[in-house]
């Protein structure tokens, strides 16, 4: 495609990126490729360190920093999640502690959800979804740090967890040991919500896929987690198909945050067994919740 | 039988690993064709435009793949990556199948075509 001269001069200073208000940066296609590549990289590192997931700061990197449009941001974002959840579940399925049968029934629900959150942002306002966006940032933060693993009372069995055979077993230092599962329906309705934030924002929705399955569903912690990673990449497979058709998803942005965050998230994971996770995510939560407030400001505006 | 679960869950891992290789790869290759042709921008990204046709489209990807266009080829990157969970979620079609549990091949079918109908058949 040919450009004129002075359309080029045009389009060079149109991707800008701002660090202070007021003074701007003019960058060619490299530059700007290669910053937001680097942007997501320390995304996805810090997501895999923190278990926060790198999905969830790309859309306000993207946004607030490098002033992109946010259709074109949660497109790219969509994309990430599917990459980094497809290579964290290939490693957790072998060690046996998602349950299948339950991801799969609650997959239902979030992919529904997800089609429906895709719908919606056609007919959202950009305002009103920076808000919503600032909202279950400052969510997934105050999540991230009251975290804890914690004995799950294990209840007796259930009629409909019954009937759907997810009762099952996991491993733990005193061999594998079974658990039931409860609070079929609630999970169901909480993974609905879990979906439709998916589609319409472009992020895992890690938080409230383990509210619904740790809180509700009264899965043991480690199930709970490793489940809803299990389920990402689905639920965000059905946002970015729809995304993709509508011709959301550019491959000139979503290039360097795909391939960004995936080396972010390999090095992160693989750092993780010696890091200080905890002093980490407390600074990346207060990161995740500036950002959060900024979306809320900059929606209000 | 847990034997054989076991096995079901390793192939499931081995095929996810591949597909986001294989995506990777095609977006690497892609990008670095893309900003060897266009080191000018050529999306303004302030505002949205959304993409071409040829972009959208499965048939319209594998064109413009197949013509080794940059984008095409990252746009391939990309399709391919979508299409990993769904071969996931076809997978444990199969699987379900095999241990003739007929509640969830019915739930994975539901899965499964509520994914084929977002990449396929919505309505833009």
């Amino acid at each position: 495609m040919p450009f004129e001269a002075q359309d080029r001069l045009a389009l060079t200073l149109l991707n800008r990126i701002e660090l202070r208000p007021g003074t701007q940066i003019a960058l060619n296609t490299i530059e700007f490729t290669a910053l937001i590549g680097l942007g997501a990289m320390v995304a996805g590192f810090l997501g895999a360190l923190t278990g926060l997931g790198g999905g969830v700061v790309i859309v306000p990197l993207l946004t607030l920093v490098f002033h992109v449009d946010i259709h074109y941001a949660i497109g790219a974002a969509l994309v990430s999640v599917i990459a980094t959840s497809s290579g964290a579940a290939a490693a957790y399925v072998r060690e046996g502690y998602s349950n299948v049968r339950v991801g799969m029934f609650l997959e239902i629900a979030t992919t529904v959800g997800a089609l429906v959150g895709a719908a919606l942002v056609l007919h959202l306002h950009v305002s009103v979804i920076s808000i919503i966006f600032g909202v279950v940032l400052l969510y997934s933060a105050y999540a991230s740090m009251t975290e804890h693993e914690h004995a799950s009372a294990n209840a007796g069995p259930d009629r409909i967890a019954t009937w759907l055979k997810m009762d099952s077993t996991y491993p733990t230092e005193n061999g594998f040991e079974s658990y039931h599962v409860r609070g079929v329906p609630q999970g169901f309705g909480l993974m609905f919500v879990a979906g439709v934030l998916s589609g319409l924002l472009g992020i895992g929705s890690g938080a409230v896929k383990v509210l619904a399955m740790d809180k509700a569903m009264k899965l043991p912690f480690k199930v709970s987690t490793t489940t809803s990673n299990f389920m990402i990449g689905v639920t965000a497979a059905a946002g970015a198909g729809v995304y993709l058709r509508r011709g959301y998803i550019d491959p000139g942005l979503a290039m360097p945050v795909m391939l960004g965050v995936l080396a972010g998230s390999l090095i992160g994971a693989r750092l993780l067994a010696r890091a200080r996770v905890k002093v980490l995510r407390i600074v990346f939560s207060a990161v995740i919740a500036v950002l959060a407030l900024e979306m809320i400001y900059n929606g209000l505006k | 039988m847990e034997k054989a679960e076991q096995r079901m869950d390793e192939m499931m891992g081995r095929l996810l690993r591949t597909g986001v290789i294989l995506a990777a790869a095609f977006v690497l290759a892609g990008g670095a064709v893309f900003l060897a042709r266009h080191p000018e921008p050529v999306t303004n990204y302030r505002v949205f435009q959304g993409e071409p046709e040829v972009l959208r489209t499965v048939s319209g990807i594998f064109h413009e793949a197949l013509a080794l266009h940059g984008r095409g080829l990252i746009q391939l990157g990309l399709l391919i990556l979508i299409a990993t969970p769904i071969a996931r979620v076809a997978f444990s079609v199969v699987a379900f199948l095999y241990q003739r549990d007929w509640t969830y091949v019915l739930v994975t079918l539901i899965v499964l075509g509520l994914l084929l109908y977002s990449l396929l058949g919505a309505h833009a």
